[in-house]
This record gives structure tokens, sequence and C-alpha cells, in this order.
């Protein structure tokens, strides 16, 4: 299987970079994509890469008076898959900045390839605390779990009145097991109970059995924190066995699969997540979505995946422009210090790799993700 | 655990395995005849799920219909695989035919990939296979109620078929010697292409009822599925037809006591099957009902 899509991405390489080397022009500037464009979190990458084109049609990939080329490899939402193509965008592509992946698990794996080689690599969505902790070349475009997961529990605990709850997790997915806890620490902290805490596995359609567990203790609440198909799924099963508790999700399932495949059984369903183009408040994000209906349809909902990815083609053509330079050090630092830029999702401030941005509550309300509002850090 | 709970987990893990056994019907079907382990038996199974997809989605067919016609094509996806991949390894020693089975797997999820992209796609599925039905304190939905059924009934037709039909005949046949059956006057390319339209219906029936049961399927869909039912078919006793049938109940029960006796232990519950897995493999190879194996001369 993997040497079947090697050669197919070589064989995208061809196609796409062929044309490049006979410019005269100067020598671009490489900007990385490491997407999940298969695997468990297709919709991720393949809304990143679309988000990741749009922008460069607003924002020309120009910088330094130099081109900027795009090289995407997929990392088939696979920890040794991201680190491998981490280290090919350096090597091979002699990448500036790589942009991706969009889930903690595999920029925990690509971001120690990028620190060992100091190359800034920049999540669009890797919101688990640990993929920057320590590293001066790893950022994020997003909030982190601890904040995330704190609001959401705060929420279920004073506006919902839940006093117990049940937490189902993806044992194999590190965002997943991390959000679990920081919510079990805040719920309990504020009072509540948390009365059942089962685990998943990434790929899992069977949740029959925990669900019975979950209803056989009857909490208030149930976080489900996990990525989009599993989520969906255990929400639907969740539903015919009976179970009518309110769900509350976290921003992995912000997807038009898991409103497909959740059908009307996720109706109510509640999450936190990084934006909704209702809260477009900058001009360039307002372009974006015009942008977005014009070219998908004016009733697609912009994808969130998209807009973090195209904030880090921003911060990252922004901090080349600030850098005065492509040394990727020099690049690194230069994202560092971004403040206040303006990008799709709002005004981004990054401190310590991580960006300062607040919390959206979204609901599904027949069928489609409606914002109900925003917490601010 | 009250007792609501432990009737509705027997419920969920009689479902379950159901399911398995469905699947695993097939793969040790095409094993106990051909002595070949059918990787891509999985992968069928995921090309049955899609073809009901389409003709439901694309040709706007009814249903049932579409489910019919989905068998029917992946059955003949099943005897062009063979035609292909496997008949000109067929004389050549067993691991070759094993390594072209993982080929044939890797090239089919692929190939999915490529084609219909990897993101998943919603499955519709009839109002009688969708809603739920109450027994006693338990719920399921009705799809759960129709997949044992079915197993048991299609587990009698295949018996029907290999026993009392002169192509069963022929079968068995090619199970003990196939230069004899041959020898015997009997078309062995084309008993051999039936076993594999067989195996090949019976996982898209499996496909189609899992995409009923768990309303979602993507190009990878059958990996899981595939291993589970490879493991119920070694557990049964790799080769027997109501050993797979059993396996696969097994193998559904674990699976959902492990979780219902300890919540805790949730996350390791396919690590608990392939454990099991490796210790029938290492304790008993041949399986609950399989008969030890004779090498073939």
């Amino acid at each position: 299987m993997k040497r079947m899509v090697g050669i197919f991405v070589c064989a995208m390489f061809l196609l796409c970079g062929g044309g490049f080397a006979l410019a005269a022009d100067p020598e671009p500037i490489v900007i990385g994509f490491n997407l999940e464009m298969t695997g468990q979190v297709a919709a991720y990458g393949q809304a990143g890469w679309e988000g990741a084109n749009l922008i460069k049609e607003i924002v020309k990939p120009e910088v330094l008076g130099r081109p900027v080329v795009f090289r995407l490899l997929d990392n088939k939402s696979d920890r040794v898959e991201a680190a491998n193509a981490a280290a090919r965008l350096i090597e091979h592509d002699k990448a500036v900045a790589i942009i991706g992946t969009t889930i903690s698990g595999n920029m925990l794996a690509a971001g120690e390839v990028c620190e060992k080689n100091k190359v800034p690599i920049i999540g669009p969505t890797t919101t688990n605390p640990l993929t920057t902790q320590g590293k001066k070349y790893v950022f994020r475009a997003c909030f982190i779990d601890p904040f995330q997961a704190r609001i959401a529990a705060t929420y279920c605990y004073r506006d919902l009145g839940a006093k117990t709850a049940a937490i189902l997790s993806d044992i194999s997915n590190d965002y997943c097991v991390a959000l679990g806890k920081f919510f079990q620490e805040q719920f309990e902290a504020l009072g509540g109970k948390v009365v059942s805490v089962t685990y998943c596995k990434a790929g899992d359609q069977d949740y029959s059995a925990q669900l019975t567990e979950i209803k056989s203790k009857n909490p208030d609440v149930i976080y489900i924190p996990n990525y989009y198909t599993e989520a969906a799924l255990a929400i639907r099963q969740a539903r015919d066995l009976g179970i009518t508790q309110p769900v509350f999700g976290a921003d992995g399932i912000a997807t038009e699969e898991f409103l497909a495949i959740g059908g009307p059984a996720v109706e109510g369903v509640q999450h936190t997540t990084f934006w909704h183009e209702k809260a477009a408040v900058t001009e360039i994000g307002k372009k974006y979505v015009e942008l977005y209906k014009q070219k998908f349809g004016q009733d697609k909902e912009v994808n969130v995946f998209g807009a973090l990815t195209a904030d880090c083609y921003l911060i990252v053509m922004d901090a080349i422009r600030r850098a005065g330079s492509a040394d990727p050090t020099a690049v690194a630092q230069a994202i560092e210090d971004t403040e206040n830029l303006e990008v799709v999702t709002g005004p981004v401030t990054i401190e310590n790799g991580d960006a300062i941005k607040p919390v959206v509550f979204r609901v599904v309300k027949n069928g489609r993700w409606e914002y109900s509002s925003i917490v601010y850090p | 655990m009250n007792l609501e709970a432990l009737i509705q987990q027997l419920m969920n893990g009689l479902s379950l395995g159901s399911l398995y056994a469905l699947i695993a019907i097939g793969y040790t079907m095409v094993y106990g005849i051909l002595r070949l382990i059918n990787f891509a038996h999985g992968d069928i199974f995921m090309v049955g799920a899609y073809c009901a997809f389409f003709f439901v989605a694309i040709f706007r067919l009814p249903w049932f219909l579409s489910a019919l016609l989905a068998i029917g094509l992946t059955a003949l996806v099943g005897m062009s695989v063979e035609r292909i991949a496997y008949r000109p390894v067929r004389n050549a020693p067993r691991i070759s035919a094993l390594i072209t089975a993982l080929g044939v797997s890797f090239f089919i999820e692929n190939l999915g990939l490529v084609t219909v992209g990897a993101r998943p796609k919603a499955f519709a599925r009839p109002e009688i296979m969708a809603k739920v039905v109450k027994i006693g304190p338990a719920a399921v939905s009705a799809v759960s109620i129709w997949v044992p059924i079915l197993s048991v009934l299609l587990l009698l037709a295949l018996m029907y078929v290999i026993y009392r039909t002169k192509a069963g005949m022929a079968m068995r046949a090619v199970s003990t010697d196939i230069e004899t059956t041959r020898l015997m006057g009997a078309d062995v390319d084309r008993i051999i292409a039936l076993t594999f339209a067989l195996g090949s219906a019976l996982a898209a029936a499996g496909g189609i009822m899992w995409a009923c049961k768990y309303p979602q399927i993507n190009p990878l869909m059958g990996i899981y599925p595939g291993w589970k039912a490879f493991t119920a078919a070694v557990v049964g006793g790799i080769g027997n037809i109501t050993g797979a049938m059993l396996g696969g109940l097994l193998i559904g029960m674990v699976e959902i006591m492990t979780v219902a006796f300890f919540p805790g232990l949730s996350g390791y519950r396919d690590g608990i099957i392939f454990t099991l897995l490796l210790v029938f493999l290492l304790v008993k190879p041949t399986g609950i009902l399989g008969e030890s194996l004779k090498e073939k001369v």
C-alpha cells in the first residue's frame, strides 16, 4: 500500500512540479504540506488543502520577490507516515516551512523531525498541548485542549446543569484521551462527578458495549471528544439504545461527514470549535467566506479546517516577509513573533508556539452547524 | 452491572457476533476448498457495500434491488480477482498465493482510495433495517435481528450447495485433490470460479449488512472486519463453515463482554481478540471444530 501511494504521490509531483523547473524566474520558496489526505481523518486534510488553495487566490503566493510553491504529501492519518513526510519535505523538497499536520498525534511525530532539522512546522488544528511544549520550531494556529475542555466542562456544569457526566474517548489518539482527562479534571473541580470513563479505538464501528455501560450509569451529559466518524457512529448508536441525554463534542467533529453519518441522531449535539463563518471579523476572513461560497455553493458551510489551514499560510507568508529571508530558522523566529496578524479566523498572536484564540460554541440544528456563542481567553 | 444492562450486552454481543459470523463463513469456505487464505475477503466486503451505495445513490434503484445487484456484481469482481490474480499462482508454493492475496487486498484498498476518495460516505439504510426494536429491556436496531437470521439462512443454503448439489460435490473434490478432480472430467477452473463467486457474494452480503448497522462506508472499512472474521474462522476451525459461525459468535461475545465487565479495558477490546487468536494458534491451531490439516501430496 505504501509503495502504491508513493508512486501515486511521485506521479503527482511530476505533474505539478515539472513545469517550474523550466522557468528562469528566481528560485521558488517551497512551503510543504503534511496533511491527512487519506485514512481516519481524511476530511481534515482534504478540507485543509482546499483552504490553502483558496487563500492562495486572495493572497498571491509571492514573497520577497520570489514565487511560493506548495508541495503536498499525504501522511495517511498515520504517525510514522507523518514523520516520514516531514523528513521528505525537508530533505528532498527543501521546504522553508511546513503546514500540517491537522491532528495532534501526527504532529507529535512530525514535530520531532522538524525540531531536529530546525525547520518550522505549524499545525492548523493540533490542539494537544504537548505538540509545542519545549519545542522552538513547532507551532499551532489554534487554541489548546485544556482551554477547550475546561470551557466545555464549565458549560456542561453551569449552563446545562449537569451534575454527572460520562466520557467516551478514542484511546488511540493523544488528542481524544487528553481532552477526556482535561474535561474530567475541570468537571470534578467544579463539583460534578464523572460516573463512567470508557474508551474506543480509531476505526471502531461498534460502540454498543461502551454505550450500554454508560446508559446503566445514567449520566446527565455525555462527553465524546473523538474524531468525526467515530463520534457520529457512537452518537447514532447511543440514540438507538435509547440514550437521550445531551452529547457534547470537541473540535474534531466539525465536518460534513459528522452530519451526514450522524443524520437525525446528532441533532442538538453541541461542541467547542475554532470558528464559524458568522464569527468572521477580519477583512480577509470575509473575503475568504465570499470566495468559498462562490466556489463551492452559497449553501455550503465554510469548513473550519480549511479556514485554519488558510491561517497557517497567512502566518507563514507574513513571517517570511518579516524575516526578510527564506532561512527556516529566521522564519521560525518570525512566526513566534507574530502579533495581531489579521488572518481568516480573526486577529492572531502567537506565544510560545501557541495561537491565542477564542473558543466558539456550535450546535447541530436541522442538519447544519449553527453558531451559538464565543468565549474569549 | 444490573440485569437490564446484562441483557442489553448479551444482545449486543449476539448482534456483533452474527455479523462476524456472516463474514467468516465466506472466508472459511474459500479456505476449505482451495486452502487459500483470501486476505482480500475484507476488501471484497467493502466493494459489496460500495456497490450497494452507488446503486442507491446514483442509479436511484430501490434498496433491495440494489443490494441484490451489488451482491451479483461483487461475485463477478471476486471471479475476476481469481482469474487475474490467483489462477496464475495456483500451482506455485502456498506462500506465493498468500502474498498474492495480500497484494490484491492492498490493491483494492488503494484503488478505492483513488477512485471513490478517502472521506467516509453515509450509507442510506431502509426503514426496515434502521428502526429500533425493543426486546424486553434491551433495544437493538432491526438490522441486528436480520443479521443472525440471514447468517443462518445463508449457512444452510451453503451447506445445501456443498453437500447436496453436483457443483458442491465437485468443490469438495477440488478441496481434496485438484488433479484427480480434473481427471474425473470436472471443469476445475469453473468450480474454483464458482467458489470465489459464492465467497464474494457472501462477503458482499456481509458488507451490506455491516453498512446497515454502522451506516458509514470508506475504502478501508473492510480491514478490521476482515481481520476479525479471519480470527473467527481460525477460532472456529478454519475450513469449517459451522465453525466459522460459532467462532464469529464467540468473538463478538468476548469483545462485548470484555467491555461490559471491565469498562476500563474497553480500549483494548481488539487487543484481547487478537490475543485470543494467538492463543488458539499456539494451543489448538485447528480451532473448535476443525479437523487436523492433512498435507496435500
